[in-house]
């Protein structure tokens, strides 16, 4: 393959392509002071009529950020960012509390339509919903605030709470103090303690004992005003023997500026629950000069406090300039199961840096890790990933597999796996491989008539079933045709 | 004292030395170890903070209160017997009378007295500015093995044994060894380290190896310090077009051992071989880290390390692989496995693939895990009682890693080296 062809490919497809999301909305917009400070904290606090506790919490949390450095020890590259020169809280100025989606803003429903995004109801039974299918709950975030729930009575009936979570701090305020900083604690690290100060919006979602979740959660994530940090903070608890499938989808506009993205995710799951986080990230990568583009510095964790408790990761990240987040599960309770599964694509001047972290501490706890890494152009992908066996994890098992897939020569596959095993009885595995796309694969499907780029698709897709098989049905279409379009034009 | 304070105890030691170290009136040399010494006097030891130093602490070391000798030791030293030529340091250094290098088809003496010719190639590959460890031993070395293989000059087999004794004061040494085998010339060298038991000393070897086109160099270590003993040892190769260089590393003995290989591939079909056994019995750390540079097309690296550990032991296996732009159609292949016999022992593997050419086959691979139950189950309902049955799953996991070293007396004491290790664990349990 020519490497100069293939860049000079890559770049026009981009252009000819452009971002298909790439456009942004004119709404009014209402913003905090640019700045990030004390009264920045009490300011966002304010605006969302918030407890004296929770102020406290963040107020905590900020003193804490303060005294943090900001880490460094990614592969990813990057200019320092400034914080004092964003805007921390931004809403749509029209205040709204919809009762229904005729409420919400037309301009927003428009924005949403453009995406794709299955907010009408009708429009998704009618359209992708397959029969037979339980429908989908959508809790769409628009820059900061939820603007509308669809499916909150049907899911009121089972006792399911899901809301914004800065209603579920009014509504519920004990379930929230109870779990909110309890799995990433507020001074967990640099920008989970950011997202502690400054977070203004996101989902919390509540399953109680027994109740199995009869639809998908979903969460579409947007971020739309230029120079606002996006720090959502998302709550999930699976009580007793309950169970969840959540989804999180992001696209986001064209900008210029390089937007940070620091959301915090924190699962519960309790005694025999079991959920399932879904994300499709598709958010901004700049342009095929590497300019713009969005930070996506995320923390998510899991904590599967309760015996028999599963908590399952499936990431498909296209998506960013730069991805830096490793969804993690801690494994206490006795035969929790932890399991990651990843797709991540780095093209262009992409960096992506993920992986996981399974922590084994209750005793037959089992992990698997399935990260399928794909880089084109000068992308730069790492898989980081760390496996913890503590001495009382009798009995524990991982089984990790990192595969890489190069196309072209300017671009990097990197894996760093950390294994630290203390227990005898338990056994971890890693193996990791590094490729490209062989000749004779692709000689096989262009010999049956495939375009060069629909063999690369077909092939990539081969390469990812593993990863894109654990997602759901809806999630999993979109997902194939995104890495598609990830990867237009990486091949000359 | 912490490893900091032990730190600055080398430095004060190179102020009052400076003078008298081999080679103190040559200036290229005088500088090479001033420069040396700003480094380590900046860098200090390295501490877990560094990335490469994780899972290993060097405080021990700065506790130890080591000193590097003044006089060179002239008393009779035990030695295992001899199987082929062989050059001896006692406490780091030289022993002109206890060494066999005559009549060798090639060039081996002691870099103390040969100073005068190295300049250029001593420092070339070890890289001082940026190791805190080659920076000690480039402050402090005081003599070495200079060996040379002319081209196409087959060098057969040569001992490389270094005795420590045990001393009032803990000693330092750090000898610095420098091997050069010129375009398809061939050598094997059979190192050992070991120690006067219960003496406890600071081993800190460096080796600059350069091998020309198609040379070939097969390097085993056996290293069996004295169980009080700390050994740093760091290899920097240089491999060209078409050489091969092997390396078999036994870890054994030592409180704390620390064995960092660093190998280019810098022409295109060279080969690079790193495999090696760990054997961690109670109270040992042994940490084994790898550095494979693939700069140039067409070469491939094999690697197998295979560590067992028993009673309250921590293995570390680190393994990095880095496939340069211009390293088109590398093969690369690494595999460590672990086997934990005991409930407190603790392993830790980070293998790391970074990978900057897309025509590549890499792959790696790392386990950890206990003695299978079937297995063990099978043994003993044939009547094979449990140590035998033990030790017998423990050689047959060890011998994927034996197996990649032919036939012959490396082999050999090899073999002999592991049984000696079991045995001697059997006698402790």
């Amino acid at each position: 393959m020519a490497a100069v062809t293939e860049t000079i490919d890559t770049v026009n497809a981009v252009n000819d392509g452009g971002y298909k999301y790439g456009f942004s909305t004119d709404i009014e917009m209402e913003f905090a002071p640019k700045g990030l400070n004390e009264d920045t904290v009490r300011y966002i606090s304010a605006q969302k009529n918030e407890p004296e506790w929770l102020l406290e919490w963040r107020l905590r949390a900020f003193a804490v950020w303060k005294t943090m450095e900001e880490p460094r020890w990614s592969s990813a590259k990057y200019p320092p960012i400034d914080y004092q020169d964003a805007y921390y809280y931004a809403a749509p100025k029209e205040k709204i509390g919809p009762k229904s989606l005729d409420e919400v803003d037309p301009e927003l429903l428009r924005t949403y339509e453009k995406l794709g995004i299955p907010l009408r109801e009708q429009e998704w039974l009618a359209g992708v919903q397959p029969e037979g299918r339980m429908p989908v709950a959508v809790d769409a975030v628009f820059d900061s605030v939820s603007v509308a729930t669809s499916y909150k009575d049907r899911l009121a009936k089972e006792g399911i709470i899901f809301c914004p979570i800065s209603e579920a701090v009014q509504e519920h305020p004990e379930l929230v103090r109870k779990y909110l900083g309890s799995v990433v604690p507020q001074g967990d690290n640099f920008f989970a303690a950011l997202n502690s100060a400054v977070f203004t919006d996101g989902s919390f979602v509540y399953i109680p004992k027994g109740v199995r979740c009869p639809m998908e959660l979903s969460t579409y994530f947007r971020i739309n005003a230029k120079s606002t940090g996006q720090f959502e903070r998302t709550l999930i608890i699976a009580d007793v023997g309950s169970q969840v499938s959540y989804l999180e989808g992001c696209t986001a506009p064209m900008r210029d500026e390089n937007q940070l993205h620091a959301a915090v995710v924190e699962l519960v799951a309790l005694d025999d629950a079991s959920i399932k986080y879904s994300t499709v990230q598709n958010w901004y990568p700049g342009d095929a000069n590497g300019k713009g583009g969005i930070y996506n510095f995320v923390t998510k964790r899991a904590a599967c406090r309760g015996k028999r408790s599963k908590v399952s990761w499936t990431q498909v990240e296209t998506g960013s300039a730069i991805t830096w987040k490793y969804p993690s599960c801690i494994l206490q309770g006795e035969d929790s199961v932890g399991e990651f599964y990843s797709v991540a694509i780095a093209n262009n001047w992409q960096q992506a840096d993920t992986g996981t972290k399974m922590i084994h501490i209750g005793a037959r706890t089992k992990s698997t890790i399935v990260s399928k890494g794909i880089s084109a152009g000068q992308g730069q992908n790492t898989y980081r990933g760390l496996v913890r066996i503590s001495p009382r994890a009798k009995g524990a098992r991982n089984f990790t597999q990192c595969d890489s897939l190069l196309i072209g020569d300017k671009c990097g596959a990197h894996t760093v796996p950390y294994i630290e095993n203390r227990c005898m009885t338990a056994k971890t595995e890693h193996e990791a491989t590094t490729s490209r796309i062989a000749e004779d694969q692709l000689f096989y499907c262009r010999q049956r008539g495939l375009s060069q780029e629909e063999a690369v698709g077909m092939i990539v897709n081969g390469f990812c079933r593993e990863v894109l098989k654990e997602l759901p049905m809806e999630f999993a279409v979109e997902a194939q045709k995104l890495l598609q379009i990830s990867l237009e034009g990486s091949v000359g | 004292m912490n490893a900091v304070s032990g730190a600055a105890r080398f430095s004060h030691r190179f102020e009052g030395l400076r003078e008298r170290l081999p080679g103190a009136r040559l200036p290229w040399l005088t500088a090479l170890r001033d420069g040396a010494a700003a480094t380590f006097a900046t860098l200090g030891f390295p501490t877990r903070r560094a990335e490469a130093w994780k899972y290993t602490d060097l405080a021990p070391i700065g506790d130890a209160g080591f000193d590097e000798p003044l006089t060179l030791l002239e008393g009779s030293v035990a030695l295992p017997p001899a199987g082929a030529a062989r050059a001896v340091f006692v406490d780091g250094r030289f022993r002109a009378d206890l060494a066999t290098l005559d009549g060798l088809a090639f060039s081996a003496r002691s870099l103390a007295g040969a100073l005068d010719e190295v300049e250029g190639p001593l420092g070339a590959l070890a890289q001082p500015a940026r190791d805190a460890m080659a920076a000690l031993n480039t402050m402090l070395f005081e003599d070495g093995l200079l060996i040379d293989v002319q081209d196409g000059v087959d060098g057969g087999v040569l001992e490389l044994l270094s005795v420590a004794t045990a001393s009032e004061r803990p000693q330092a040494f750090h000898p610095r060894h420098l091997i050069r085998l010129g375009r398809g010339a061939s050598l094997t060298i059979i190192e050992t380290a070991m120690g006067t038991a219960g003496a406890a000393y600071l081993h800190n070897p460096v080796f600059e190896i350069g091998l020309e086109e198609d040379a070939r160099l097969t390097h085993g270590r056996l290293q069996q310090e004295s169980r009080a003993g700390f050994h740093l040892s760091t290899i920097y190769a240089r491999v060209a077009g078409g050489a091969v260089y092997d390396n078999f590393t036994l870890n054994a003995g030592a409180r704390l051992v620390r064995n960092e290989i660093h190998v280019a591939l810098t022409g295109p079909k060279g080969a690079c071989h790193m495999n090696g056994a760990q054997l961690i019995g109670d109270g040992q750390h042994a940490d084994t880290a790898t550095v494979l540079d693939h700069a140039a097309p067409d070469c491939a690296s094999r690697q197998t390390y295979k560590t067992v550990l028993a009673g309250r032991a921590r293995g570390v296996f680190q393994g990095r692989i880095h496939v340069h732009q211009a390293a088109q159609r590398t093969d690369g292949y690494q595999m460590n496995q672990a086997l934990l016999l005991s409930e407190d022992a603790e392993m830790d593997s980070k293998p790391q693939l970074e990978i900057y050419a897309d025509d590549v086959k890499c792959s790696h691979g790392a386990t950890v895990g206990a003695l299978d139950a079937d297995q063990m189950f099978y043994l003993r309902a044939r009547g094979i009682p449990e140590p035998a049955a033990k030790a017998m799953l423990v050689e047959a996991f060890l011998i994927e890693a034996v197996e990649q070293l032919p036939e012959g007396l490396l082999r050999e004491r090899l073999t002999d080296a592991i049984a000696g290790w079991w045995q001697g664990q059997e006698a402790a349990a």
